[in-house]
């Protein structure tokens, strides 16, 4: 008695509906303007999907039902309501860890009531479905577990630190081996202790995956966990035969994996080096060490607002400094004053630049940067050579030329913000001690033609503002 | 629907997935994130089948408590976007470079 062979096409052609929905939501993102109708799309696809669900299906708990949506739902918009735009990259994290969870909780509940979900065959659950069903809650859980840390490691209860145990890549695959057997031996007996004994090794190997990577490697692992969450909810939509979970899952599985792919590549690190593990501690590296005594050049907020205002063009390279200091709004007023004198004002961002894809785009977005203002790499570096004043506020690594021709350097190979060509370079950082994510010293620092600006980012910009205005 | 029905919808939309994706534009891979997010939620659907049956107790508070996190993600990640693409509306208005004044 399969139920699913005898949906109703109505059913079906709503799922199908609400696909396409998702699919509208993804593609109109590919301009700001488009963007808002998609995101609209989204949620009618969402509403169809959900009232389809409850029109089919015969409801013996209705008043629970609108309870938990109600209890969830307003928790999501107080959440949504209230984050501050810097902490986008923990609550990415905290919610990629709902869909996972999530994903193990209707497992379980399939495993514990399959006739509800029709996937009960004479021998009990049938075998194709139990495969499914093992194979969407293990990466569920992994979703979950890995969410968690990475919530911990952005929001800075746990330490960005990689934590690397002895023979980890040992221990990971043969959790993963033990996993994949495990599920394979569900087929043949489906007995409880085969099912939480997947759940609960997966758990554990979504732990270890995380732990042992570094904060520099943190967009990877947010856009790595978005793909995930979207695997778990297609291998939960292949358990229910449910055509909207499978086309959802599908497109948010391929974003995540886009996204970490080209993070990867902005950072020219393979994908296989970063969920091993280990680059980007909090400051590792040895060459740090050595930089305590070398001159340099130390400028201060008069000089900097001089040196802007008689420039004909500067371009502001933001990073993860920026953020923590929530220097946008001053930097965005900045930007204004300097443009009032006749200068040209540019952004660039480096795509890794903070700690998940996109993110110093939407911090200066809330700003009310001009959107014509902000360019990518590729699109601006060629301009750095012509530009009077470079301003880079908070971003050690994706302007480190050791990038471009220190082959011992960790960060070689990396396509970076070719600041250094500027005719200055203004660099705020907090004090010459600490190094970057990455760990590695920034030779830029003690060059002829820069100055260091020594100040917390927004302490410094609001100075900056004073003496242009 | 059979398996290799399932299996078409799957790969086929892993390709629409990857066409799409790629033409969304990098300043907005941040609300990428945050509107997946909340469409892979849809895996409401999952625990709302299970809250509504009565067969199971058990199955019915996972499928509830299912519902709760699902909840919580769709209404959150769809505000949250919607919060960060207005920030960017404001831009949809270009201000002429110098005479930009400001409160």
């Amino acid at each position: 008695m399969h139920e699913a062979a005898a949906t109703p096409a109505w059913v079906l052609i709503a799922y199908l509906i609400a696909g396409v929905c998702f699919i509208l939501a993804l593609r109109g993102l590919s301009s700001p303007e488009s963007s808002r109708r998609g995101n609209r799309a989204g949620m009618i696809g969402m509403a169809i999907a959900v009232v389809t669900t409850l029109a089919v299906h015969e409801i013996a708990s209705l008043p629970e039902i609108l309870a938990a949506v109600a209890i969830g739902g307003g928790i999501g918009l107080i959440t949504a309501r209230k984050i501050q735009m810097t902490a986008m990259p923990q609550l990415v994290a905290a919610f990629h860890s709902l869909v996972g969870m999530a994903a193990v909780l209707v497992g379980a509940a399939a495993f514990l009531n399959p006739g509800a979900f029709g996937i009960l065959g004479p021998d009990g659950i049938e075998p194709v479905s139990r495969i499914e069903m093992g194979l969407g809650v293990a990466i569920g859980a992994i979703t979950f577990s890995g969410s968690v840390i990475a919530f911990l490691k952005l929001n800075g209860n746990m330490s960005g630190k990689p934590i690397l145990l002895p023979l980890r890549h040992v221990i990971n695959l043969a959790t993963l081996a033990a996993i994949l057997g495990l599920i394979a031996y569900f087929t043949v007996d489906q007995s409880p202790w085969v099912f939480w004994t997947v759940a609960a090794l997966s758990f554990a190997i979504g732990f270890l995956l995380i732990i042992p990577i570094g904060g520099a490697d943190m967009p990877v692992v947010i856009s790595m966990l978005n793909s995930y969450s979207g695997w778990a909810a297609a291998a939960m939509g292949f358990t229910l035969h449910n055509s909207a979970m499978i086309i959802t899952g599908a497109l948010v599985g391929s974003s995540g994996a886009i996204l970490s792919y080209i993070m990867c590549r902005a950072m020219n690190r393979s994908f296989i080096s970063v969920i091993a593990g280990g680059f980007g501690g909090d400051a590792v590296a040895g060459g740090a060490a050595a930089a305590i005594d070398r001159p340099y050049k130390r400028g201060s907020a008069e000089d900097a607002a001089f040196l802007m205002k008689q420039a004909d063009q500067v371009i502001i390279v933001p990073g993860y400094g920026m953020a923590v200091s929530q220097a946008q709004h001053a930097l965005r007023e900045m930007g204004d004053l300097l443009k009032k004198e006749g200068v040209r004002v540019k952004y660039a961002i480096h795509p890794v630049a903070g700690r998940m894809p996109g993110h110093m785009n939407v911090l200066l977005a809330e700003a009310n940067v001009p959107y014509d203002d902000v360019f990518e790499l590729e699109d601006i570096n060629s301009e750095f050579a012509q530009t009077d004043v470079a301003f880079v506020i908070g971003a050690n690594d994706v302007t480190n030329p050791a990038a471009k021709t220190d082959k011992s350097s960790p960060i070689y190979g990396m396509p970076v913000l070719d600041v250094e060509k500027a005719r200055t370079v203004l660099f705020i950082k907090r004090s010459m001690g600490g190094v970057g994510y990455a760990g590695v010293d920034n030779e830029l620092f003690y060059r002829d033609n820069t100055m260091m600006l020594l100040a917390d980012a927004k302490k410094m910009v609001e100075e900056i503002v004073k003496n242009l205005g | 629907m059979d398996f290799v029905s399932i299996l078409s919808i799957f790969v086929l939309s892993c390709f629409v997935g990857y066409y799409v994706v790629w033409s969304v534009t990098p300043a907005l891979h941040t609300p990428l994130m945050s509107v997946t997010n909340a469409i892979s939620s849809v895996i409401i659907v999952g625990a709302l089948i299970a809250a509504a049956s009565a067969a199971s107790p058990a199955a019915k508070w996972l499928g509830l408590l299912g519902v709760v996190l699902a909840s919580v993600n769709i209404f959150g990640g769809f505000a949250v976007t919607a919060r960060m693409l207005a920030m960017y509306k404001k831009k949809e208005r270009p201000v002429p470079q110098g005479d930009k004044t400001h409160a």
